[in-house]
C-alpha cells in the first residue's frame, strides 16, 4: 500500500509544482490546496499503513495482542486539515481581494508594491512586462 | 510552575479575546491591549528569572507523560526570546496608539497582534515540534490580517506574495515533521535527540535535514528564499511592519537554531556547510539590495535580509562562541530593527515622505528623532559601544577561531555596507535640506509626537544599555549557547532523569511502536 500511496504523493507535488508556477492567482491557490493534500497523505504514509487493527488495548490487557493502528498520524493530519483549510479560505479571500483592487489575477502584473519593470518604459502603463 | 510556561501563551490569547469583545478602537480597548502586553512583559521576566535561576524549565500539559504529551520548555534562549517579544510587545502597542489614529485601523490591530504575540511565544517554548508548526501557522494567520490593514493596492499586492512563499513553507515543514515521525516515531524535540541516534539510514536523515533548511529558510528569509520579504515589508501600517522586522523572521532563526543544534547534528559538516554559504551570501545579497534602495522602509526591510545571515553564521559555525554570538545577535537585532522602523514611521510623520529624495531638513526641524535615530542605526552597523558591535565582535571572533576567514571577511565587509546604507539615510533624510518642492506636513501635536517618540527613546535605550553593560547578556547568551551545544540537560529537563514509572512508560510505549 505504501508505494500506491508515495506515488500519489508525487503525482500530486508534480500537479501542485505545475500549477504554482503559473502566473494566475487562482491557479496557485489551486496548486496550494493540492500540496497540503500531499503532505497530509505524506505523514498518513509516514505513520506506517496498517489494516484492520485496532488503534486502543482490549481491555483488561496491557499490551496489545495482534498489534496496533498507529493513531497519532491520523490526529496530525486531522490537525493539518483544520489548519489547512482555513488558510486556504483566507488565501481564496486574499486573491478575490486582490482581484477586486488590482484588477488582475495574473502575478506579472501586480506590481502595486514594488516599482514597476525598469526594462520595459516603452509598454504602455498597466500591463507591464507582459508580451 | 507549568502556568509560568503556559501564561505566555493564554494570556495574550485571553487578551485577543476581550480586546475583540471591548468596544472598538475605543479607549478602553486601547489601554487594556496595553495592560495586557505588560502583563506579557511581567509574565516573561518571572519566567526568565526563574530559568536563570533554576535552569531549564520544563512542563507537561495535561499531565501525560514526556513523549507523549504536549511540554513546554524554557531553556535561557527561549525564555529570552520570550521576554524581547514582550518588549517589542509593548513598545508596538504604544506607538500605534500615536500611528493608527485613523478610524477602523485600530479595531482588529489589537486583536490580531495579541493572537500574534501568543503564536511567537508558542513557537520559542513549544518541546515538539508538530506543535512548532501548529504555532507557526497561528503566527501566520494573524500576520496575513495584519498585513492587509489598511486594505490598500499595495498591501493586497505584498500580502500575495507573503502569503504564497510562506504557505509553501509551512507544507515543507509539515511534511519534513511527517518524515521525520516516520523515520523516528516521536514527535518530542528531546525524545528526537536521542532517536535520531538510532536511525538505520542516516542519509534519509539528512534528506529530512535539507527540507527543514528549506522550510525555516524561507520564513527567516535567508539566500535565495528571501524575495517574499521585501516585496511585503514595507506595505503595512508601521506598527505592524516593526514588529514582523521584529519577531516574524527571528522565529524562523530560532526554530534553525534549536533544529540544527538538538536534532540534526548527525552530519554537521553537510548541513551546517549549506547553512555557511547561505549565510554569507544571505548577508552579501542583503546589504547590496539594501544599498540600491532609495524608500526607508525598503531599504530596513533588505537589511533584515542581510542581518538574518549573521544569525545563521553563528549556528553555522556549530561552536560555543558561534551559538553565543548568534543568541547575542539575534535579542540585539529584534531591539534594534524594531526601532528603526518606528523611527521611520515618525520620519514620515515629521517629513512627509518615505523616499529619500523627498526628505530632507529633519535634523533641524526634529532633533531628537535624529539623535535616536543615530543609536539604532550605528548599533546595526556595528559601531562600539552599541549593542551590535558586541555581536559583530563575538560573530568574527568565532569564525577565525574555527579558521573561517573568508566568512570572517564577508562580515566585517557587510558590516560596511549597512555603515554605507546607514549613512544614506543620515545625509538624505536628516543632514541635506528638504528639497523646496517636497511638501512639509503640518506640526504633530505633543501627544502624539511623545506617543511615537516614547517607544523609539525606550528601544534606543535599551540598545545603549546592552552595549555599556554587556555582562549580562553575554552570560545570558553563553549559557543558551552552552545549553544548546550539549542538550543533555535540555533532554533530561523534558524526559526526566530516568525515574522508574517514566521508564517503565517509555519502555511501553517503544513496544507499542515496535509492532
Amino acid at each position: 500500500m505504501e508505494p500506491i500511496i508515495a506515488v500519489l504523493v508525487g503525482f500530486l507535488i508534480g500537479c501542485s509544482t505545475y500549477l504554482m508556477l503559473q502566473r494566475n492567482l487562482i491557479r496557485f491557490v489551486l496548486g496550494l490546496a493540492l500540496i497540503s493534500h500531499a503532505a497530509n497523505l505524506l505523514i498518513f504514509a509516514s505513520g506506517g499503513l496498517t489494516r484492520g487493527l485496532p488503534a486502543v488495548i482490549m481491555a483488561g490487557e496491557t499490551k496489545p495482542q495482534l498489534g496496533v493502528a498507529n493513531a497519532l498520524p491520523q490526529a496530525l493530519i486531522l490537525t493539518a486539515i483544520v489548519i489547512s483549510f482555513s488558510v486556504l479560505t483566507f488565501a481564496l479571500v486574499l486573491a478575490f481581494r486582490a482581484y477586486q483592487r488590482l484588477q488582475t489575477v495574473d502575478t506579472d502584473a501586480m506590481r502595486a508594491a514594488e516599482p514597476p519593470v525598469p526594462t520595459a518604459p516603452a509598454q504602455p502603463e498597466g500591463k507591464v512586462g507582459l508580451p | 510552575m507549568t502556568w509560568l510556561l503556559a501564561g505566555p501563551v493564554v494570556l495574550p490569547l485571553i487578551a485577543a479575546v476581550v480586546t475583540r469583545m471591548l468596544p472598538r478602537g475605543s479607549l478602553v480597548q486601547r489601554l487594556f491591549s496595553l495592560v495586557a502586553a505588560l502583563g506579557l512583559l511581567g509574565l516573561s521576566a518571572a519566567l526568565l528569572t526563574t530559568v536563570w535561576r533554576n535552569g531549564i524549565l520544563a512542563g507537561q500539559m495535561g499531565d501525560w507523560p514526556a513523549p507523549f504529551g504536549i511540554t513546554l520548555v524554557a531553556d535561557h534562549l527561549a525564555a529570552a526570546m520570550v521576554a524581547v517579544t514582550a518588549v517589542i510587545g509593548v513598545a508596538t502597542i504604544v506607538y500605534s496608539f500615536a500611528d493608527l489614529a485613523g478610524k477602523g485601523l485600530s479595531d482588529g490591530f489589537h486583536t490580531l497582534l495579541h493572537v500574534l504575540l501568543a503564536g511567537v511565544c508558542g513557537a520559542f517554548l513549544a518541546g515538539d515540534i508538530f506543535n512548532l508548526y501548529v504555532w507557526y501557522e497561528v503566527m501566520l494567520i494573524s500576520s496575513f490580517a495584519l498585513l492587509v490593514l489598511g486594505d490598500t493596492r499595495a498591501q493586497l499586492d505584498g500580502a500575495v506574495r507573503y502569503a504564497a512563499l510562506n504557505l509553501v513553507a509551512t507544507t515543507l515543514l509539515l511534511s519534513g515533521i511527517g518524515l521525520l515521525y516516520g523515520l523516528t516515531g516521536t514527535l518530542n524535540m528531546a525524545d528526537l535527540h536521542l532517536r535520531v541516534q538510532e536511525v538505520e539510514h542516516q542519509g534519509l536523515l539528512t534528506v529530512v535535514a535539507v527540507l527543514f533548511i528549506a522550510a525555516f529558510g524561507i520564513k527567516s528569509a535567508v539566500f535565495p528564499l528571501f524575495f517574499w520579504l521585501p516585496a511585503s515589508y514595507h506595505t503595512p501600517k508601521v506598527s505592524v511592519s516593526a514588529i514582523f522586522s521584529g519577531l516574524l523572521t527571528k522565529v524562523g532563526v530560532y526554530s534553525m537554531m534549536r533544529v540544527f543544534t538538538l536534532i540534526f547534528t548527525h552530519d554537521v559538516g553537510y548541513t551546517h556547510e549549506i547553512l555557511l554559504w547561505t549565510a554569507g551570501l544571505t548577508m552579501v545579497t542583503g546589504v547590496l539590495g539594501a544599498a540600491a534602495q532609495n524608500e526607508l522602509r525598503r531599504i530596513l526591510s533588505f537589511h533584515i535580509i542581510s542581518q538574518i545571515g549573521y544569525m545563521i553564521l553563528g549556528v553555522a559555525l556549530f561552536t560555543p562562541l558561534g551559538l553565543l554570538g548568534a543568541v547575542f545577535y539575534i535579542i540585539h537585532h529584534i531591539i534594534v530593527k524594531a526601532n528603526l522602523f518606528f523611527i521611520a514611521g515618525a520620519a514620515r510623520r515629521m517629513g512627509g515622505s518615505w523616499d529619500l529624495q523627498n526628505l530632507g531638513s529633519l535634523y533641524r526641524e526634529a532633533p531628537l528623532l535624529a539623535v535616536l535615530f543615530f543609536v539604532p542605526a550605528f548599533s546595526l552597523a556595528g559601531f562600539p559601544p552599541l549593542s551590535g558591535f558586541w555581536a559583530k565582535l563575538f560573530l568574527i571572533e568565532a569564525s577565525i577561531e574555527s579558521s573561517n576567514y573568508a566568512i570572517a571577511a564577508v562580515a566585517l565587509a557587510v558590516g560596511l555596507l549597512t555603515a554605507y546604507s546607514m549613512t544614506k539615510i543620515w545625509v538624505n533624510g536628516f543632514w541635506k535640506a528638504r528639497p523646496p518642492e517636497a511638501h512639509r506636513p503640518s506640526q504633530l501635536p505633543p501627544l502624539r509626537r511623545r506617543l511615537l517618540l516614547g517607544p523609539v527613546a525606550g528601544l534606543a535605550g535599551l540598545t545603549i544599555m546592552i552595549g555599556l553593560y554587556v555582562q549580562p547578556l553575554y552570560t545570558l547568551a553563553e549559557r543558551a549557547a552552552a545549553e544548546l551545544m550539549e542538550p543533555t540537560g535540555y533532554v533530561e529537563a523534558v524526559l526526566g532523569t530516568g525515574s522508574a514509572p517514566e521508564m517503565a512508560n517509555r519502555l511501553a510505549g517503544q513496544e507499542v511502536r515496535a509492532q
